[in-house]
């Protein structure tokens, strides 16, 4: 039996998994799929045709260094160790890297270069939380184990259990999180960044300053929920796309900030994204030790340059500055509008992945890898940043991105 | 590479040289004598200029999350370009700086060792990932000790066994070098929204006191004869009355009685007397007295006037500061064993109270013995490690140190509050040499740095000018580049410019001790962990160069 295994899907990167042969206990159902046998691509191709692993990353490299302008975007799903090589890829060949947080918590990182955040390890919720709120979230759906292992029912040093806690709900319909709410607030969409304001009026003492209604809550409802907040000992706020992707975006990120740091002004707060793939937050973390940014970087000046709307992929595919593209770890034909769909059909597509989505599709050379976490190993960060080394159970015929990688830097 | 320097003059302190005319043999990364050196391949003419080892940063936030979310919450300082991909890579930052620059950055200046001090032990992976990014400089990294709940049960139970235990588990966990301790218990009593203002006050939820999580560990670090032992960030750091906290903590290191049994790290920002920022003042004198005559030693925490980053553990110091600067925050809360925050700050020559804390840290620099103090910045907090030579310049010149206050035109408030400009004291070259070099070296036990002794590591730097005969105003130039780099016997850097990419080591310290006795506090601690005590921590595997140094 292979105990403390990592899964290797969403943030919540749980540790506590074990496997008996193909069996894997502690599980959620998320986790289950991504553990269970899937489709995979076979072997390397290039334009549709079976080739050796030797031939698809040559042709790979040779696409890349022909390119003026190539576009290495994914990495929130593979290692730490494959991303610091991509990242020196880019910089070697003058490309731009970007990875998914860009369509995805890039609000999050603009309202934290504008206010840092308050935050937190997810022990921190577990241990000494009296208060949980879920804003624009649904862990019970997105972040399975969440509750039960951190947040709701999770058994602290302080707070010992599901008893203990107040439970906030803040959404536009009630999800099945709200289900798990002491207290539950419908608010009209869009209407985040208002009601962050008004909470921020009523702790600060400026309670005349509220309307009669915000975002569908009344005036009494803001004051009350605010009230609550504070009573908090140690509270923690987890906040998801509801804000980010809503009319406001970073602004709504912003205030929220903002409200936390008003609320640690009278108790003890702390602030935390849910952030989606299991090493989104590595992908972030190393191009910013190596060259000094998340996301959204260009090279082709021969230094990093950080400017998120016009590095970032989705816009450098649309405006058509792009001329190739790898992707690693990451299914951007699915996720994209489809002007930028269209850019990488136009051009030479790398891709880098263990299983074929609908990027394979526009891809002209496909290189299949182990899957992380099941098949390789290498180190990942979880929501909260805190770093687990994820394990190798199997056996498999892939190359790992890690060795991929290594073989095209030679190349290039 | 065999390599010969030819007719350099020499400062080694360890060795009583102070500008002797000499030639240095270097073979396998090592220095050695001129019989064994063999066939020289490689000669270095450094006739007229001078031959120093490398410098050590004892003190510098170089690596973990904490530099990393700094970088990340300030593109502005990013956006600076050292220098362009090419034959190595891009360099990047003005004061928060790449990987790559900050190895760059220190062999540039004739540094090739630094130690990053505050590393929270579950974030150690993070912490060796970026120090692996370091390019050539050797590294080490410090876990943090003194807001760990264990550390709290087994000082309040006065078991030193049982702390040596755990301060070997914790040591192994993080693949560390030693012991950090930040503002012990302010930290835990910031998660209540509070902080811990006296030594001698209880940690809330527990039965022990600061002064007895300091002396706990250094009983515990002094048995487990570890090569640096104590290293303190103070409590109530960065307020006025905060030199009576420092001489307060002096005082129990002086119980211990063993030397170098504790280092009080950035000195200058724990000795503030005054009881208001209207009446801050330097206690600097008081407290160099008290540091010369104990087994303490201490950096400088020099402060740089300009834009910085402050990082540091201390989380609650973090909040008071976002509160006086009014700027952007970072906080962390991390598991029940530390936490830690960032604030970006302007030191400006013309506010009393950050004046007081440049010219304090000049005090300390001239005042204390040099056997007992290291140039330090606690990068990035009082300015970016690429100043030293500015500091250094500084402690060499009265009329530089003059200069420097009329052109800068800082506050005449330092004539009251300090007594900077009354000091006549210039340290002479080899005093800087042991400042940068011996010291650091001896402090942090590492026996075959900071010297030229034959068998030491062959870790050098040859700077473009005569220590003997240089003029003041050429000081600062002279030091910024070396004319050469030898990094473990290799040519990084000629005439300022990196010409070879290399790794350095990372050490770490492999402690021999019975874990068994904490096991059960071990198992019971996890309880309390998001992750599990298997996945908690660093396998040596995972490092790059690993370097053990086994007590």
């Amino acid at each position: 039996m292979v105990k403390d295994v990592v899964c290797t899907f969403c943030g919540n990167a749980c540790d506590d998994i074990e496997f008996e042969e193909e069996y894997g206990v502690n599980l959620c159902p998320l986790g289950e799929a991504k553990f269970s046998k899937k489709d995979r691509i076979k072997a390397p191709m290039i334009d549709g045709k079976e080739v050796t692993y030797e031939e698809a990353i040559e042709k790979a490299a040779e696409i890349l260094k022909e390119a003026k302008r190539p576009l290495l975007y994914g990495w929130s799903s593979t290692v730490n160790e494959a991303i610091r090589l991509g990242v020196i890829i880019a910089e070697k060949i003058g490309g731009i890297y970007d990875q998914c947080s860009s369509v995805c918590h890039a609000p999050t990182t603009l309202a934290m270069i504008e206010q840092g955040i308050v935050g937190g390890t997810l022990g921190q919720a577990k241990n000494r939380a009296d208060i949980v709120v879920f804003w624009g979230c649904n862990p019970v759906e997105a972040h399975p184990r969440h509750p039960t292992r951190y947040s709701v029912m999770a058994k602290g040093f302080l707070t010992k259990g599901r008893l203990d806690r107040k439970v906030i709900v803040v959404d536009v319909r009630k999800t099945p999180t709200a289900y798990l709410a002491t207290d539950f607030y419908v608010v009209k969409p869009n209407s985040d960044f208002a009601i962050f304001t008004a909470l921020r009026s009523a702790i600060n003492g400026n309670e005349n300053a509220i309307p009669d209604e915000v975002g569908g809550l009344k005036r009494d409802e803001i004051i009350n929920l605010a009230e609550k907040l504070e009573k908090a000992k140690y509270g923690v706020i987890f906040f998801g796309l509801g804000i980010t992707h809503t009319r406001g975006h970073e602004r709504n990120v912003e205030a929220v900030i903002k409200l936390v740091q008003d609320l640690n002004r009278k108790t003890r707060y702390i602030l935390q994204p849910m952030r989606g793939h299991f090493n989104v937050v590595g992908s972030g973390e190393v191009p910013a030790w190596e060259v000094g940014f998340e996301y959204a970087i260009d090279f082709s000046r021969k230094y990093a340059r950080f400017s998120p709307g016009e590095f970032t992929a989705v816009e450098a595919l649309i405006r058509g500055d792009c001329d190739a593209a790898m992707i690693v770890a990451s299914d951007p034909v699915a996720h994209f509008p489809k002007k930028a769909v269209d850019r990488l059909k136009e051009i030479p597509v790398i891709q880098i992945d263990p299983h074929p989505n609908l990027t394979t599709k526009v891809a002209n050379v496909v290189i299949p890898t182990a899957i992380v976490g099941i098949e390789a190993e290498g180190t990942i960060y979880r929501m909260d940043g805190i770093p687990l080394r994820v394990k190798k159970i199997r056996d498999s015929k892939y190359m790992s991105d890690i060795e991929v990688m290594e073989k095209l830097l030679e190349k290039i | 590479m065999t390599i010969m320097i030819k007719n350099g003059i020499v400062v080694d302190p360890t060795q009583n040289i102070d500008g002797e005319k000499m030639d240095l043999f270097i073979k396998n990364g090592k220095l050695v004598e001129e019989s064994e050196a063999g066939k020289v391949e490689k000669v270095i003419d450094a006739n007229g200029m001078t031959v120093v080892p490398g410098g050590i940063d004892i003190h510098a936030h170089i690596a973990g999350p904490k530099i990393n979310a700094g970088r990340s919450m300030r593109p502005e300082d990013l956006k600076y370009v050292r220098s362009k991909s090419n034959k190595t890579r891009c360099a990047m930052g003005k004061v928060l700086l790449t990987c790559p620059a900050i190895g760059y950055e220190y062999a540039k200046m004739g540094y090739t060792t630094a130690i990053e001090p505050a590393t929270p032990t579950i974030y150690s992976i993070h912490t060796h990932e970026e120090l692996d990014s370091i390019p050539i400089v050797d590294k080490a990294a410090l876990p943090l000790f003194g807001n760990w709940h264990l550390t709290f049960k087994f000082a309040a139970e006065g078991d030193v066994e049982k702390m040596k235990a755990f301060v070997a588990w914790a040591i192994d966990k993080a693949k560390g070098y030693g012991i950090k301790i930040v503002n012990p218990g302010g930290v835990e009593a910031w998660m209540y929204g509070k902080n811990v203002h006296s030594i001698h006050e209880l940690i809330p939820g527990f039965e022990a006191t600061p002064a007895e999580v300091l002396t706990t560990l250094m009983k515990a670090a002094v048995e487990l004869n570890l090569p640096h032992k104590v290293h303190v960030h103070c409590n109530n750091l960065g307020v006025p009355g905060s030199a009576e906290t420092t001489a307060e903590t002096i005082k129990l290191a002086e119980k211990i009685g063993k030397e170098n049994c504790l280092h009080i790290t950035h000195v200058q920002f724990n000795s503030y007397t005054g009881d208001s920022w209207k009446n801050i003042g330097s206690g600097a004198e008081e407290l160099s007295k008290l540091i010369n005559s104990s087994p303490v030693t201490v950096d400088m925490g020099q402060v740089i006037f300009g834009h910085t980053t402050t990082m540091t553990a201390d989380g609650p110091f973090e909040f008071a500061l976002f509160k006086l600067a009014k700027t952007k925050w970072i906080n962390k809360d991390v598991e029940i064993e530390t936490g830690g925050g960032i604030v970006p700050i302007t030191y400006r020559a013309k506010s009393p109270v950050n004046a007081v804390q440049w010219a304090t840290s000049l005090e300390f620099g001239l005042l204390v013995d040099p056997d007992k103090i290291v140039v330090s910045t606690d990068y990035p907090n009082g300015g970016p490690f690429v100043e030293y030579p500015y500091i250094i310049s500084l402690l060499m010149s009265k009329k530089l140190r003059e200069n420097e206050v009329k052109e800068k035109n800082v506050s005449n408030y330092i004539e009251r509050a300090t007594s900077l400009l009354s000091l006549d004291i210039e340290r002479s070259f080899y005093d800087i040499v042991k400042m940068t070099r011996s010291t650091p070296a001896k402090i942090l036990g590492l026996k075959n740095k900071g010297t030229l002794r034959i068998g030491a590591d062959a870790d050098i730097a040859i700077y473009p000018f005569n220590c003997n005969e240089v003029r003041d105003e050429e000081l600062l130039k002279s030091l910024e580049r070396t004319a050469y780099t030898i990094k473990s016997g290799e040519i990084v850097v000629k005439d300022g410019e990196i010409v070879s990419d290399i790794w350095g080591k990372t050490f770490w310290v492999k402690v021999n001790s019975e874990r068994e006795i904490i096991e059960e506090e071990l198992n019971d601690v996890f309880k309390y962990y998001t992750v599990s005590k298997n996945n908690y921590g660093v396998k040596e595997e995972w490092i790059r160069k690993p370097e053990v140094v086994k007590v």
